[in-house]
């Protein structure tokens, strides 16, 4: 496999294709899988994109490199997203993509840091990856390492009570090394999440938690990367970026489907969904 | 019929006929079937969100206001994330709260390791006043719901994901803490429980018509373990299988040894994840990787007898 260079593209339009193309990828890998999380793996597409294809300082053809940023999919049913970006910068060959969820493979249902490099933690089970997070920061810091944190999760998610017992964390030990993400899709299993459980007001809950907060489209390139850069100049707090998605994001019939959060397309959806895509490119 | 449809079902059943009846669920109402209930009795049912831990403790509250909850999600997640409000706040207090968790075992499939609940039985064995029930198919589940809410005490039901065909007959009835006798063998008895049972049933086939004379029983309630069956089945054959579809540490092959090697020692051979955690994959597929289809049975079988 050829050693890819991220070049760290801050180039809108360059960030907007490869984004597409992630997610083709995602819906490609989901439909061979037969099964699979669709919606939460699109609504998060561009953000993860941009992480990776641009913000991050990291080394596909060495996962482990110390000085690496992290990224903490707490969010894990988005794997094939990780798996995708995964294998478009260069961490293994893009034709693994093909054995998601298949016996034997590196491509677990759920993110696997045993069996895949490049994940950085094992996660499927929601509500504990900032607590991780938590760890690596505080254990950068003591290294004297310049190395960022970067955590993604489900705005159903932050129902869960380690969310916030992380998030007291954070704040106590000052982690501005650490960055949370939350990809406000508005959605969850079993409906919309202001009608299972409602977690609003977010913003003014982790503001209360001492965190500093930053509202973005999670789908406008340009804000994601204005709110990642406003990450690197807080001092002394961590910071959460509340991005407003729309679950299935990028295919007209997936977009604020309740149902599509675990389900994968069908060939006929498959199809249709590329035509969409490719459309959109131009 | 998979065990959590007629679970979905039986609640909803008993919903009709009892007014104490209580039903609460973290995100995954219509994966575990709690959604059936849900829709006829909205004011009845509780969506507490991904909140396990919160789930089992308003389980617990509702108990002490005198309802009868049933409390579902994930195996996984309700005997892992929640272990501890289990044990410190039901079964120490021994609160009337039903817990019944789908996906158990491997046969989760694609979802993997994450997903799959491969210790959720020594999880609840291991704490004292909690029942612990795994019923083999649809009609066993229908009765052990209607059972233990009848039964006061914490009680831990673990069904299954997939379709499993019917394995008890028409005239079976189920009683916590008795075992169902297939037939018992004088070469060697199978002790099984979930979907484990139909496949002992079809290995048992295979050996009975090589002359080998095995029995069948379904331990479907493991704590109480029924040992009065238990003794007899020992006493009939110098050789006992155990098979579930959970880690061979702290289940049912713990049970079984553990009451025998105290009562009458005899050879125990136990089938189920050899200290591992599952993965990805097809159930049917998992079953044979993990050896636990009914090929491996009668292979284990057949080498245990020759020793
Ligand atoms: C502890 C835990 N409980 C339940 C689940 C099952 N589950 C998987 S995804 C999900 C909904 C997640 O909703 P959200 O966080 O909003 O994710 P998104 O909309 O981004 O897919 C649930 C309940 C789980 N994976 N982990
Ligand atoms: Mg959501």
């Amino acid at each position: 496999m050829q050693h890819q260079i991220i070049r760290r593209e801050r180039d809108v339009s360059f960030l907007e294709k490869q984004a597409r193309l992630v997610r083709v990828e995602i819906l490609k890998m989901l439909s061979l899988a037969g099964s699979g999380h669709t919606g939460g793996s699109l609504s998060a597409a561009d953000i993860v994109t941009v992480l990776y294809f641009s913000k991050m300082r990291h080394r596909p053809h060495e996962p482990m490199w110390k000085e690496r940023d992290r990224f903490i999919l707490s969010k894990g049913h988005a794997a094939p997203l990780l798996y995708a970006v995964l294998a478009m910068t260069g961490y293994f060959d893009i034709s693994v993509l093909k054995t998601l969820r298949k016996l034997g493979s590196p491509l677990q249902g759920h993110p696997c840091s045993r069996l895949l490099p490049g994940v950085e933690i094992s996660t499927g089970s929601l509500g504990q990856g900032l607590s991780v997070s938590n760890g690596i920061a505080l254990g950068l810091k003591l290294d004297n390492l310049s190395s960022r944190v970067y955590c993604l999760l489900g705005d159903g998610e932050i129902q869960e009570g380690q969310v916030w017992e992380a998030a007291m964390t954070a704040a106590h030990y000052r982690l501005d090394n650490l960055c949370a993400i939350i990809d406000l899709n508005g959605l969850q299993i079993d409906g919309p999440v202001s009608q299972v459980k409602a977690i609003e007001p977010v913003d003014s809950k982790w503001l209360a938690f001492g965190w500093h907060v930053i509202k973005i489209d999670g789908h406008n390139m340009a804000e994601i990367l204005n709110s990642l850069d406003e990450v690197e100049r807080v001092k002394e707090k961590p910071t959460v970026i509340i991005a407003h998605t729309i679950k299935g994001k990028g295919v007209s019939f997936f977009e604020g489907k309740v149902e599509y959060h675990g389900i994968a397309p069908t060939k006929e959806e498959l199809m249709k969904a590329l035509k969409e895509l490719s459309e959109e490119g131009g | 019929m998979a065990t959590r449809d007629a679970y979905g079902e039986a609640l909803l059943e008993l919903g009709k006929k009892r007014k104490d009846i209580v039903v609460l669920d973290a995100d995954l109402s219509g994966s575990t079937k709690t959604g059936k209930f849900a829709k006829a009795f909205p004011e009845r049912f509780f969506n507490i969100g991904i909140a396990e831990q919160d789930m089992i403790g308003t389980a617990a509250g509702l108990a002490l206001a005198g309802k009868l909850p049933f409390a579902s999600t994930f195996a996984v997640f309700e005997t892992g994330r929640a272990w501890e409000q289990v044990r410190q706040t039901i079964c120490y207090s021994n609160l009337n709260v039903k817990l019944v968790a789908t996906h158990g075992g491997i046969s989760v499939g694609e979802d993997g390791a994450s997903h799959q609940a491969t210790e959720d039985i020594a999880l609840m064995r291991v704490l004292p006043n909690m029942t612990v029930i795994v019923p083999s198919d649809g009609n066993e589940t229908k009765q052990v719901i209607n059972a233990i809410s009848e039964y006061y005490g914490p009680v831990y039901v673990r069904l299954g994901r997939e379709k499993v065909p019917m394995v008890m007959p028409d005239h079976y009835e189920f009683k916590i803490g008795k075992a169902y006798v297939f037939h018992i063998g004088k070469d060697v008895n199978i002790v099984a429980t979930g979907i484990m049972v139909s496949k002992a049933l079809e290995a048992s086939k295979i050996l009975n018509n090589e002359g080998i004379d095995v029995g069948v029983i379904n331990m479907s309630t493991l704590k109480p373990l029924d040992t009065e069956i238990l003794l007899k089945a020992a006493k009939a054959s110098a050789l006992i299988i155990t098979a579930e579809e959970h880690s061979i540490i702290g289940g049912l092959g713990s049970a079984v040894t553990e009451f025998l090697s105290e009562s009458h020692p005899i050879s125990i051979h136990r089938m189920g994840l050899k200290d591992a955690f599952g993965c990805s994959g097809r159930p049917e597929e998992l079953l044979k990787y993990y050896g636990l289809t009914p090929e491996d049975i009668t292979k284990t079988i057949k080498i245990a007898l020759k020793k």
